[in-house]
């Protein structure tokens, strides 16, 4: 960034005030360090997803024109942008007015406290403000040796698979693979009889053929690589293909940035929640706002909070979420005995003043995330409540039209959504398919089919990562499929 | 500089890119008309994204919030469904794959593509004109110029500042101190010292493909001149037996049914030269189109005798475009050149059908008059 403007001394001094209330307040949060930018700078820092220096590449150009087109129409603003270093950087927006900043330093307060705290962001690099500009550095160099357009289109193939990686990979201790000589194939089982029965039941020429065929199928299995599907593909793809070292360096900068934003997906509703929930308390119950403030307050907060019926707002539901699990705690609408109660007049009024509400959702911001924490809280008062409803397309009225508001399928679309990012999980399955060093990949299919033009660009990119032709086993309209390309045509194979 | 700028520019070279490859479809098939806001176009670009393995959004649903029973419609009705044509977008509200590019680029592009020279204007001297813009507030103004939303705001926190508010019977009731107002700046706009006329044969003989040649063919020519001359008006004459001046729309809907006198054009083009655009400093383009058939050798002549001595005299460039229809016996681009042959303030140009366009806009605008 060429200029970052000075902080005004009305605001420096709030920033301070707010700062002690979020720490009255129980948050637990990194030295953060507030800058004031334009708007311009904003847009540009949004699309570097909030870093000042990125690698040098088209897309964040598309996003930049993305964003500033949606604020020159009005259609959205960027209030605030914080991210996950030690300290925590955070911008505000000059043009905003006082309280808007106000309430902006008491959202990113408890985001920060929540990059701290969570458990999902424990082996994140809080470091990363100068490992994203080495890596800039790096791929600048590279562009200079190997040329712009070259170093261009590697990025270009390498992030069209930078969505095929293990979100839990972190926190898995690889071992290393070691070849068990005497592992034996498994026994087959057998159907429980009497013992004088068992000949008949379980007889001795099926159990050698099942026997056979299960030593057969270890004996492949142990032939195989990887010997169990490995759903980290980048990483695969980076260790076994046969890439240049210049290649093999770009692949591993993109990989350690895609993990590095992956704990930020997976806790966008419990982050943004949370942030929203400690910006409402602390404006409105710890004296930041006079009187005259609060119609402002609620003008912005509105605005945040404002639902569409395309999709949900991780700011709302998370929340409300978190409101209702306080709530719930406080009054001890939780466990066997609440569950087991059906008297609807009883659990109106039920509150056994535990009081243990706040304690409660300190403990779900430190160990849960989206996932984990919509599968848990959401309960049917609640759908109920913010009016939710799942939706689909009716090929008949060629139009989308609501659903249902039935709560288990309403979760279930939820839950649908959160997993995996709302993204296909695809596994290496094989890399010596047919035994050609072909690589062939496993959709693990769950009701959704793939996006078939999108699916054969980038089964070609693949084809040229592993420069041999690349498989996808997947389903397509209810049949069991073979996707290959081999770098200049795609084909089709039943299974 | 900052650091986005790169980026942004890569991008827009990959987008220019991929429209300079596609730019003669999109002219001949007359896409990007109608898709056209107040200087942006939507071109639809195919994926200019990443590609990536990913759901195709219509087995998938999705969730919302919101009234409405199972079976309403989600996100409006028909919504994602450009102007009615074509497939449903992937979700409700998408509208595909378009990249926005505005006209200036576009005409770059053309300029670009089709290796137009520019323009060498005639007149330099610039007028200027007024406007006024309502994008203020203030605390002063008519009653009919009042703000209710701000108004209301400005009551409702007077009177939760001067406790007089009760959440119990929210009633706000505004004071004089809380009305506001819109108010206006007024703008300075450059204004236009160039005109394009176009004229155009809607007597029997020109069908709906002809007349969708011309609309496309002007669209282009619009575009090229408006990134030549920084507002440029534009007047519409049509024309049978005899000539009248319509509006835009009007100029490409219209169907007579009589014969063709194009002298009559002509007179009413000069008409309105001597009438709006009197003096020299007037960049003008008359543009006409028709199939070349004309009531009698008479009226040729005469048209003749008014091209050469009132139209060229006043304009940059006479152009005449010449649509084939099958009823047309097509004489009159003959009798032009006859008459023309090695004056370059003429420029004619026979457009065959929907390909011949580009050429043909080549013909009209290649020599940077």
């Amino acid at each position: 960034m060429t200029t970052t403007l000075t902080l005004p001394d009305d605001v420096r001094a709030w920033a301070v005030k707010i700062e002690k209330i979020a720490r009255e307040q129980g948050l637990d949060f990194f030295p953060t360090i507030f800058e004031m930018v334009t708007y311009e700078q904003m847009n540009m820092l949004a699309a570097y997803d909030g870093f000042p220096i990125r690698y040098k590449h088209w897309k964040w150009g598309a996003e930049y024109e993305s964003i500033s087109k949606s604020y020159a129409y009005g259609l959205s603003k960027i209030y605030e942008l914080v991210i996950n270093t030690d300290p925590c950087y955070a911008y505000l927006l000059e043009p905003n007015s006082l309280l808007e900043h106000k309430l902006v330093m008491a959202h990113v307060f408890a985001h920060c406290d929540f990059f701290k705290n969570n458990a999902w962001f424990a082996r994140t690099d809080r470091k990363m403000l100068d490992q994203m500009a080495n890596h800039a550095a790096k791929i600048a160099r590279l562009a200079e040796r190997y040329g712009e357009e070259k170093v261009e289109n590697f990025i270009d193939t390498c992030l069209t698979i930078d969505n095929l990686i293990d979100p839990y990979a972190p926190f898995i201790v690889r071992k290393r693979e070691v070849l068990e000589e005497d592992a034996l194939p498994p026994e087959p089982a057998k159907l429980p009889a009497r013992s004088y029965m068992d000949r008949y039941i379980n007889p001795e020429e099926d159990l050698a053929r099942k026997r056979e065929e299960m030593k057969k199928k270890h004996e492949e299995a142990k032939k195989r690589f990887p010997s169990e599907p490995e759903r980290d593909v980048l990483a695969f793809i980076l260790e076994h293909a046969p890439l240049e070292k210049w290649q093999r360096q770009i692949l591993a900068m993109i990989r350690e940035e895609a993990y590095y934003f992956v704990p930020q997906r997976m806790t966008k509703i419990m982050n943004e929640g949370w942030a929203s929930y400690w910006h409402s308390k602390i404006l409105t119950t710890c004296g930041v706002c006079n009187d005259g403030d609060i119609t402002d307050f609620c003008t912005v907060h509105a605005g945040t909070m404002q639902m569409s019926p395309t999709s949900i707002n991780p700011y709302k539901i998370g929340l409300e979420l978190y409101r209702d699990i306080e709530d719930r705690w406080n009054k001890g609408r939780f466990g066997l005995e609440w569950e087991r109660c059906d008297d609807m007049e009883q659990k109106l009024h039920w509150d056994m003043q535990l009081g243990l509400g706040r304690e409660k959702i300190f403990q779900v911001r430190k160990i849960y995330n989206d996932l984990m924490f919509v599968d848990e809280f959401l309960t049917p008062e609640f759908a109920e409540r913010l009016k939710l409803f799942s939706y689909a397309y009716n090929r008949k009225n060629e139009r989308w039209e609501v659903k249902t508001r039935e709560f288990l399928d309403v979760k279930a679309m939820l839950l649908k959504q959160l997993t995996n990012f709302g993204q296909p999980m695809i596994y290496v399955e094989d890399a010596n398919f047919k035994n050609r060093g072909e690589l062939c990949l496993w959709h693990k299919h769950d009701g959704q089919d793939l996006k078939l033009d999108y699916a054969k660009e980038t089964l070609s990119n693949l084809a040229s990562l592993w420069s041999r032709p690349v498989h996808l086993r997947t389903t397509s309209d209810g049949k069991s499929v073979l996707w290959s390309h081999d770098g200049s045509r795609f084909e089709e194979s039943r299974q | 500089m900052e650091r986005i700028d790169s980026d942004r520019t890569r991008f827009k070279e990959i987008v220019r890119g991929r429209i300079r490859k596609n730019l003669k479809k999109y002219i001949s098939q007359g896409e990007l008309i109608g898709k056209q806001g107040n200087d942006i176009v939507s071109v639809p670009v195919p994926q200019v994204d990443l590609p990536r393995f990913k759901f195709g959004r219509r087995d998938n649903g999705g969730l919302g919030q919101g009234n409405g029973e199972p079976g309403d419609p989600v996100g409006g009705e028909g919504e994602g469904q450009g102007s009615g044509k074509g497939p449903a977008g992937d979700s409700p509200g998408e509208h595909g794959l378009e990249v926005e590019v505005t006209l200036e680029d576009l005409a770059k592009i053309l300029g670009e593509e089709l290796e137009l020279p520019n323009i060498q204007p005639k007149g330099k001297r610039k007028f200027e004109s007024t406007e006024r813009k309502y994008s203020g507030i203030r605390p002063v103004g008519p009653n009919s110029l009042r703000h209710f939303k701000q108004t209301y705001r400005q009551a409702l926190r007077r009177q939760i500042t001067s406790g007089t508010y009760d959440a119990k019977r929210p009633i706000i009731i505004p004071i004089r101190a809380d009305m506001r107002f819109r108010s206006f700046k007024e703008e300075v706009k450059p204004h236009h010292n160039a005109v394009i006329i176009y004229m155009m044969d809607v007597s029997g003989s020109m069908g709906d493909e002809q007349k969708e040649i011309v609309r496309i063919e002007s669209f282009w020519i619009d575009t090229w001149l408006r990134s030549q001359y920084k507002g440029i008006e534009s007047r519409y004459i049509i024309h049978d037996a005899s000539a009248r001046e319509v509006d835009r729309d009007t100029f490409f809907r219209t169907k007579e049914s009589g014969g063709t006198m194009i002298s009559s054009a002509y007179r009413k083009c000069i008409e309105i030269i001597k009438k709006d655009y009197p003096s020299g400093e007037w960049n003008i383009y008359p543009f006409h189109f028709s199939d070349g058939d004309n009531w009698s050798a008479d009226d040729t002549m005469q048209c003749v005798k008014l091209v050469r001595d009132e139209i060229i005299p006043s304009s940059n460039v006479f152009c005449y475009g010449q649509v084939e229809s099958p009823y047309g016996s097509g004489q009159f681009i003959k009798d032009l050149r006859v008459h023309f042959k090695g004056d370059d303030h003429v420029i004619t140009s026979e457009i065959k059908n929907k390909d011949a366009i580009v050429r043909s806009i080549k013909d009209f605008l290649g020599k940077g008059k």
